[in-house]
């Protein structure tokens, strides 16, 4: 989960990593991520030949089948420009996990320039672009699950600064919020009774500080933190790092 | 019978065991944490140095294993090397047999566990006691630690009380203090009696033959004091190149291990007792232990071997705080253990394959190592040396299919706009076995399909 020193971008032209959940479940958080960009001033291109980060396979042990999609992932997202991803999950994939599975492959250099260039969304407005401060408006009283694939990068950071120059977000602070949501990829379904032991407490925690809005830069534990109390009957509000930042900029009156 | 799997361990573990584990290993992550941050301007820089320090040392047992070996030589020890289990059991039994030796007290050392020395031990008629609190009880219960610093972390002072009372040590009584002082009362007798007293080491200084032992009860010290004999069982791991990088590991251990700035007692020795000094152990034997570890050295995983055995990474694992130590099936539970233990098993590996999976990579088990092991980096090189070694396994989606798949946009996007039927995202489990999809679906709700939506929304506004 090592965040490289990268350099800033030279230009605005980047490419949009959507991620698989994205383009199957989270259609809007991709939108918004497109329309959060854009308005930075960066040209998004959306190479039409992506799939996914090769990140299921890669948990899994399946090293072999991994390799095969992080190599169609290095196809497709050719060129230098940065590549932005609205998940520090799969960005970890790239700039960590594919490394650690092609430590012995001979497109190595090519895995890690890859890596190299890869960011997770807030990481890269802040660290990458270095905007600090986040225009607009938003009306919450939100708690932030930073992700476990964010440890060690700039991201948790990156949206603690945005968020609080945010005008009308306050954060609160849950107890225990370096712990794992319990989502873990195929974890999820294969430790069925831990996975969901640990998404109940996230959630006792996160609620005991009494938050109107859950925000994320995962969809996946998004997914399995909302799943679990949609399931409980008691439906907690999510929302993703990008479609606050989208959101903020329409109450503003600046989408 | 099948053993209960990891999950299977955790959903019948009784709630008040995993919420006791669960409350004291967080409470011991906090201290830990704030410790460390409260006394060192920057706790990782540490971590990072004890890291390549034991790197160093693992890279280089070539050397320094022969040179620990001629300073406790020179010191009067008698040094042996046991290849495996059974050689290390044979040699303590041999050292005992050659002093007629039939009582043995010890001090809590977790190679022994790994070694089975005590029911070896029972089995050739030598009484062996142990002497931690601990793994006292964990004695009289015929039970197995759960935890490689508190080996009754599932206990409750209750169930204690009960096999004290049921072992002969006095009436119901489950106040600590109580229980402490008849065990105390106990074991002090046992220690004069005993003709052999065995420890093992934290560490061991190649620069100067010392063993470094860390305890909080006093009872190694009563172990060495007493008996005549001193045996100390030593993974050729231990070792630390010179005595001043025990400033950094004693801070670290003690800090890590229970939020303590240093253990009760840390004891320094260097051999048997010199003629000049009143009392002691007129012999000194240290057991160089392998038992799979230079298997783990030449494997891909060999950074597991910085370990030093604090336990930080099971009080922070958020599986370990749900499934408790047992659930494990090994010797050394939690991030640490789902390592090791498959690997030190050699060819019974299979029999553990499932341990490195227990993990959502959360990396907080090496956010918090003293030794910085990157543990999540491990468990997916196990989990692939695994799939190549033995295929797919069970509970293991069909990645291969799926990587095909993915790497074929046509295809994927087909799957995308028929996804709701076809179901070949990986994260959604409708592509597995149903039982699969009822592990989300009992827990959780899946939300809604929106296959290609984005993707169209990109096109209608390129039009």
């Amino acid at each position: 989960m090592s965040n490289p020193e990268r350099q800033r971008p030279t230009g605005k032209r980047v490419q949009l990593m959507a991620t698989c959940l994205c383009d199957a479940f989270y259609a809007d958080v991709a939108r918004a991520t497109v329309e959060v960009l854009e308005h930075l001033g960066c040209t998004v291109e959306f190479p039409d030949g992506q799939t996914c980060c090769g990140q299921p396979a890669f948990n899994a042990g399946d090293w072999a089948a991994s390799r095969r999609v992080v190599r169609h992932v290095v196809r497709t997202f050719a060129g230098d420009a940065p590549v932005i991803v609205p998940s520090s999950s799969c960005a970890a994939m790239l700039s960590h996990g594919a490394p650690e599975e092609f430590a012995h492959e001979p497109d190595l250099p090519e895995i890690l320039a890859l890596g190299q260039r890869t960011w997770e969304l807030a990481d890269f407005i802040v660290n990458g672009l270095g905007v600090t401060t986040w225009p607009g408006r938003y009306e919450t009283k939100a708690a932030f699950h930073r992700s476990c694939h964010a440890r060690g990068t700039g991201t948790a950071d990156a949206v603690r600064t945005l968020l609080r120059s945010l005008a009308g977000a306050e954060l609160v602070e849950f107890d225990e919020a370096e712990q794992c949501c319990g989502f873990g990829g195929t974890f999820s379904v294969t430790f069925p009774h831990i996975s969901s032991n640990m998404g109940h407490l996230k959630l006792e925690k996160i609620r005991a500080a009494r938050p109107d809005l859950l925000i994320g830069v995962d969809t996946s534990c998004l997914m399995h933190l909302g799943g679990i109390a949609n399931r409980d009957g008691a439906p907690i509000k999510t929302q993703h790092i990008a479609q606050v930042l989208r959101d903020a900029l329409k109450n503003g009156g600046l989408l | 019978m099948k053993p209960l799997s990891i999950d299977q361990f955790a959903a019948q573990l009784r709630p008040e065991t995993q919420r006791s584990v669960y409350e004291s290993t967080k409470s011991t992550h906090e201290k830990r944490t704030k410790v460390l941050f409260d006394h060192f301007p920057d706790p990782n820089r540490l971590r990072e140095l004890a890291g390549q320090i034991k790197q160093h040392v693992i890279e280089n047992l070539d050397t320094y294993l022969p040179a620990v070996e001629a300073k406790l030589q020179a010191h009067g020890a008698k040094v042996h090397w046991a290849a495996t289990a059974e050689s290390a059991n044979q040699t303590v039994l041999s050292i005992l047999r050659a002093r007629g030796a039939t009582k043995l007290v010890k001090a809590k050392t977790m190679v022994s566990e790994e070694i089975g020395l005590g029911p070896f031990l029972e089995k050739h008629g030598i009484e062996s006691l142990e002497t931690d609190l601990g793994e006292f009880i964990v004695q009289i219960d015929h039970d197995h630690p759960s935890h490689i610093v508190r080996p009754i972390i599932h206990k409750s002072r209750r169930e204690i009380a009960v096999s004290f009372e049921k072992n002969g040590l006095g009436a119901y009584n489950d106040e600590p203090a109580v229980i402490t002082r008849r065990a105390r009362e106990f074991l002090r007798q046992k220690y004069l009696q005993a003709d052999v007293g065995l420890t093992g080491a934290n560490f061991v200084v190649a620069e100067t033959g010392r063993l470094v032992l860390v305890t909080n009860e006093g009872n190694s010290r009563f172990s060495l004091a007493a008996p005549k004999c001193h045996i100390a069982l030593v993974g050729i791991e231990k070792i630390l190149p010179r005595d001043r990088d025990l400033a950094l590991f004693l801070n670290l251990l003690a800090r890590s291990a229970t939020a303590q700035q240093l253990t009760v007692y840390t004891e320094f020795i260097s051999g048997p007792k010199a003629p000049t000094q009143p009392d002691g152990p007129e012999e000194m034997h240290v057991i160089f232990v392998d038992a799979g570890r230079t298997e783990v050295l030449a494997s891909e995983c060999r950074e597991i071997l910085r370990c030093i055995r604090c336990g930080a990474c099971m009080n922070v694992c958020p599986v370990y705080r749900q499934a408790s130590g047992h659930a494990y099936r090994a010797v050394y539970p939690g991030p640490v253990g789902a390592v090791l233990s498959p690997l030190l098993a050699g060819n019974r590996f299979p029999e553990l394959a499932d341990l490195p999976k227990a993990s959502t990579l959360c990396g907080a088990c090496s956010e918090v190592c003293p030794v910085n092991i990157p543990i999540p980096d491990l468990l997916l090189r196990l989990r692939n040396k695994n799939k190549l070694a033995h295929g797919p396994s069970s509970g293991t989606p069909p990645m291969g299919a799926w990587s095909v798949l993915a790497s074929q946009p046509t295809a994927w996007k087909t799957s995308l706009a028929f996804g709701k039927a076809v179901g070949l995202v990986p994260y959604v489990p409708r592509a597995f076995k149903p039982s699969v999809l009822r592990a989300w679906d009992d827990h959780r709700t899946l939300p809604e399909w929106r296959g290609g939506e984005f993707r169209r929304w990109l096109a209608a506004r390129k039009r």
